[in-house]
């Protein structure tokens, strides 16, 4: 391979004037992490409450909650994010569509929130699939017990779900974290998007991707065995894996 | 709001849109599904082998390109398949891969990953029984796997597989980044050329939608069809 390596450019200073490559790479990483952990964060909230309008006896919710799911799992993610980035502005009454493109970090909230409601569906299903794995007698012994639709849910069936479905949403963090990347088609310089503009400037091509790869698999890393921690923490007593 | 909407610019756009796009789209998930299943196939029998060293080179590889984002795998294809086929070739520079055959190798070596584990699952839920009778019958290893574990194991997981496909799918719309005409990259191309993002964007949402509406809704037939009462 007639390939001119050079593992010394990640210190050599880059052309934006912000230090060196390293420091461009590692502001990407940064950036990549605040995107999926807030992307995370949305589709925490809204996947959990669509997931359980899936599982409530109301026909009406059951409705919602599987449209929801279907509209935004069956578009691919990119162009989720150009509905989110150019079309919302045009569709909104002017002055609104004004404010949202003049938003300074616009592509940062627009990869938030897009990433965020298009990972909440996954989340959705993986919490559906939580709770009709409860056995039926854990709600009916709520109902007897007197507890309301509300409080069965809030100290009966969600904390038992959430905790059989901790392994499964580990990698959805993890798929969160890796669909920043798409971001990069809105402009958006997090890890991946750093590891090009690198390649761009310095034609460094496979040791700006090494370090982008080994930053990706050191997050992956460290998610991974923080989450092994969080499981053991809040295994269930009595099942399989708790004490 | 859509008192401005130019159906128009969509109409003018359609064989463009169709021929060129979507023909490149599917034709990519058709060839990446096969080639990720042959080589996914290949690779959940490393991992299922006896030998530990086969077992965890597999492992190794799908752990590694599940840990990546899809698109800096595309990045790191595309640069890297012209100096592997200057390797493979001999030549003195990189050989000019093009863009169709570049997005292939990556999409087959990325699916791969995803769908061994999905024909893992399914080899391991054949049941113990079943090779043991192949090899009562006389059977050696590559019958048995031709014969009786494999394609019950390929039935078995063919909604998951479909499921998967589908997601592939909607996965080579990122093949955007490469600036390839697929069928996002024609309507973007178009969107730009006339600046009417609104129309096409929603148009390419609206398509990728119906398609794999679909699809999905097929899928959920099809489970009901070829579940096996036990």
């Amino acid at each position: 391979m007639n390939y001119h390596w050079n593992w010394g450019i990640f210190f050599e200073p880059n052309p934006m004037g912000t230090g060196n490559y390293l420091d461009l790479l590692l502001s990407g990483l940064v950036l990549t992490l605040e995107t999926g952990v807030l992307a995370w964060i949305i589709a925490l909230i809204t996947g959990s409450v669509v997931g359980v309008m899936r599982t409530l006896p109301s026909k009406g919710a059951n409705w919602f909650g599987f449209a929801y799911v279907e509209f935004f799992r069956n578009m691919p993610l990119l162009v989720q994010l150009f509905l989110w980035f150019f079309v919302l502005p045009e569709l909104l009454p002017k002055a609104a569509g004004l404010w949202l493109k003049q938003l300074p970090n616009a592509p940062f909230w627009t990869a938030s929130i897009g990433i965020g409601f298009f990972m909440s569906a996954r989340v959705a299903v993986q919490l559906q699939a939580g709770i009709s794995s409860l056995p039926r007698g854990q709600k009916m012994a709520a109902t007897a017990l007197g507890l309301t639709t509300v409080q069965g849910y809030r100290y009966i069936l969600l904390p038992m779900a959430f905790r059989i479905i901790l392994p499964p949403l580990t990698s959805e963090f993890l798929n969160t974290i890796k669909n920043t990347a798409v971001a990069i088609t809105i402009g958006l310089l997090e890890l991946t998007g750093e590891a090009r503009s690198m390649q761009e400037f310095s034609f460094q091509v496979f040791e700006a991707f090494t370090a982008a790869t080994v930053l990706y698999l050191l997050v992956n890393a460290v998610v991974v065995t923080a989450m092994r921690f969080l499981e053991r923490w809040v295994a269930i007593p009595g099942y399989i894996t708790g004490k | 709001m859509l008192a401005n909407f130019d159906f128009d610019v969509i109409r003018r756009a359609l064989p463009y849109l169709f021929y060129e796009g979507m023909t490149f789209t599917l034709m990519l998930t058709g060839l990446a599904a096969l080639g990720g299943l042959v080589f996914g196939t290949a690779i959940a029998l490393m991992r299922l082998s006896g030998y530990k060293t086969l077992g965890r080179i597999a492992g190794v590889y799908v752990d590694f390109m599940r840990s990546l984002p899809l698109v800096l795998v595309i990045f790191w294809f595309y640069f890297l398949v012209p100096y592997i086929g200057q390797w493979l070739t001999g030549a003195s520079r990189p050989i000019s891969v093009g863009a169709f055959a570049s997005s292939l190798i990556t999409f087959i070596m990325f699916e791969a990953a995803y769908f061994s584990e999905i024909m893992r699952a399914g080899i391991q839920s054949i049941s113990r029984g079943q090779p043991a009778a192949a090899s009562a019958l006389g059977l050696t290893y590559a019958q048995t796997m031709r014969y009786v574990v494999l394609p019950q194991a390929f039935r078995n997981m063919l909604p998951v597989l479909i499921t998967q496909t589908i997601v592939l799918f909607q996965d080579t719309s990122l093949v955007y980044v490469l600036s390839i005409t697929d069928f996002l990259g024609a309507a973007s191309k178009v969107a730009q050329r006339d600046g009417r993002l609104v129309e096409m964007y929603l148009f390419a949402a609206v398509v990728y939608f119906t398609i794999s509406c679909i699809a999905s809704f097929g899928v959920r037939r099809l489970q009901a069809r070829i579940a096996i009462i036990r």
